[in-house]
């Protein structure tokens, strides 16, 4: 699906990846995560191809939030309990690290006794995002993170993120074909369309041309 | 009184005639009309399955007269075999998407899960004298044959079911930094749940809502009701083992079959 793809991802930054539905946004992020490989050619991180990571501890490295929220069985807090397990947090260290990513997602930790089921998908976005956050990765991933949501909680949500990358450094990849809720945190912008990257760059000269484009249409 | 003073007990078996076995027939009749009546679609299945009934079961009547006369380890051997051969690809059958290499594993699940059950309980508990003596290793490994292959078919749909339902989920494990062993826990233990139950519950009700068939038959050919309970408690238990051992062998087998190298879920086939 992806063709001919050429880019750099800078680190510490927001970058976002735009473009329409079917553009390959949710195929590049399976790729930067190991969930697919591609057929030809090479990812790098830190100048060495993913492939010589070992895949598990690259996951924890460079994690993936989904665009749906997949909850696991039990409460918000047995979600963070798996993923500081598979990331080997240190017994003794949970609860300071679970309120921390949860005040990092803006999420109550009275939350945390509370089943999974029990939330609205906006919370469990933010659990998923606090989830991730339990590995320390040093990139987040995330899939079109506000397409569920409502305006008001999708821009709540954007700030969050902009918020994690400012506390952590942490390096961010969004994808979204929200071009306006975009731009207001971008920092670096990778245009996809139809499987290739039409742009890529300042993501305030990229987003602009690329709303330019959207505007005149096909 | 002891039970063995019983004049039941020395009654002989009475034995079946052919025109018995015609007489039979009658109740066979009865279920065909009943299904053509109601226009069911199954008298022709009943009139077909009551011929196969016949005609396997005689087949099989000659060859274990034969293997009995015969008296060779080799012959029984082989005898057992074909049964392992005959379970793993029915199991394999009943199963909606049959992926290649599913009956490798279901094989390989038979004959570990039936063979170290054949093995503890002709050896160790009924202690079996030559160790091939075909009239028990026989009818010992079929009824455990049986209950492994019933639970290997089971355990094998339910894990493809839970982890196509559960795709998504397994993905977010696997995002994580999960290996696919943990990414599939729950599937496993879904499946394994679904494949050990009716053993667990036939545990439960046995003697109460049911006499098994192996007891009711030894009671039936004059055998002591006390000696006929006794083999079918080691039956029940051997049974327990089968199942657990196929069932477990197959789903860890199974569940390998949907992921990469790299932990990667492998796109559903259809």
């Amino acid at each position: 699906m992806l063709q001919d793809v050429d880019a750099t991802i800078p680190r510490h930054l927001i970058t976002v990846l735009c473009g329409p539905s079917g553009g390959g946004k949710t195929s590049l992020l399976r790729l930067l995560n190991r969930l697919d490989d591609p057929v030809r050619g090479e990812i790098l991180l830190d100048g060495t191809s993913l492939n010589d990571y070992n895949v598990t501890e690259l996951r924890r490295r460079v994690a993936l939030v989904f665009q749906s929220p997949v909850m696991f069985s039990g409460t918000v807090s047995d979600n963070l309990a798996v993923a500081a397990e598979l990331g080997g947090l240190q017994e003794g260290q949970f609860d300071e690290l679970s309120d921390e990513v949860m005040l990092l997602a803006e999420l109550d930790p009275s939350l945390l006794e509370r089943p999974g089921g029990e939330l609205s998908v906006g919370q469990k976005q933010r659990v998923n995002v606090a989830r991730a956050l339990m590995t320390s990765p040093e990139v987040l991933l995330l899939d079109e993170p506000t397409s569920a949501l409502d305006p008001e909680t999708s821009r709540s949500l954007m700030k969050t993120i902009h918020g994690l990358s400012e506390e952590r450094r942490l390096t961010i990849v969004v994808a979204t074909h929200r071009v306006a809720e975009a731009s207001e945190y971008a920092e670096h912008a990778l245009i996809l369309r139809d499987g290739r990257v039409v742009d890529s760059g300042d993501a305030e000269r990229v987003l602009g041309g690329f709303a330019d484009l959207e505007a005149t249409g096909p | 009184m002891s039970l063995q003073t019983l004049d039941v007990l020395d009654e002989p078996m009475l034995d079946l005639t052919w025109i018995d076995l015609t007489v039979a027939v009658g109740l066979v009749l009865i279920a065909i009309g009943v299904s053509g009546w109601h226009r069911t679609g199954l008298a022709k299945g009943f009139a077909v399955g009551a011929i196969r009934t016949v005609l396997q079961l005689t087949l099989v009547g000659y060859l274990l007269v034969y293997i009995f006369a015969i008296d060779r380890w080799y012959l029984v051997v082989a005898a057992l075999l074909l049964m392992l051969a005959v379970a793993s690809k029915a199991a394999v059958d009943r199963q909606d998407s049959k992926p290649s290499g599913l009956l490798g594993i279901t094989g390989v699940a038979l004959l570990l899960g039936s063979g170290l059950t054949l093995i503890y309980v002709s050896v160790m508990v009924v202690h079996v004298d030559p160790w091939y003596n075909p009239r028990y290793l026989i009818p010992l490994f079929g009824m455990i044959l049986g209950n492994a292959m019933n639970a290997a078919a089971l355990a094998a749909d339910r894990l493809r079911g839970e982890m196509e339902t559960r795709r998504a989920e397994i993905e977010a494990y696997l995002a994580l930094g999960a290996d696919s062993v943990r990414a599939a826990r729950e599937p496993v233990r879904r499946a394994l749940r679904a494949s050990m139950i009716p053993t667990v519950n036939s545990l439960m009700v046995v003697g109460i809502v049911s006499l098994p068939g192996m007891m009711t038959g030894q009671i039936l050919a004059g055998s002591d009701p006390l000696v006929a309970i006794r083999y079918q408690i080691v039956v029940m238990f051997m049974l327990g083992s089968a199942v657990a051992l196929a069932a477990v062998i197959v789903v860890l087998g199974y569940r390998r079959t949907f992921f990469t190298a790299a932990e990667q879920l492998r796109p559903e086939s259809s």
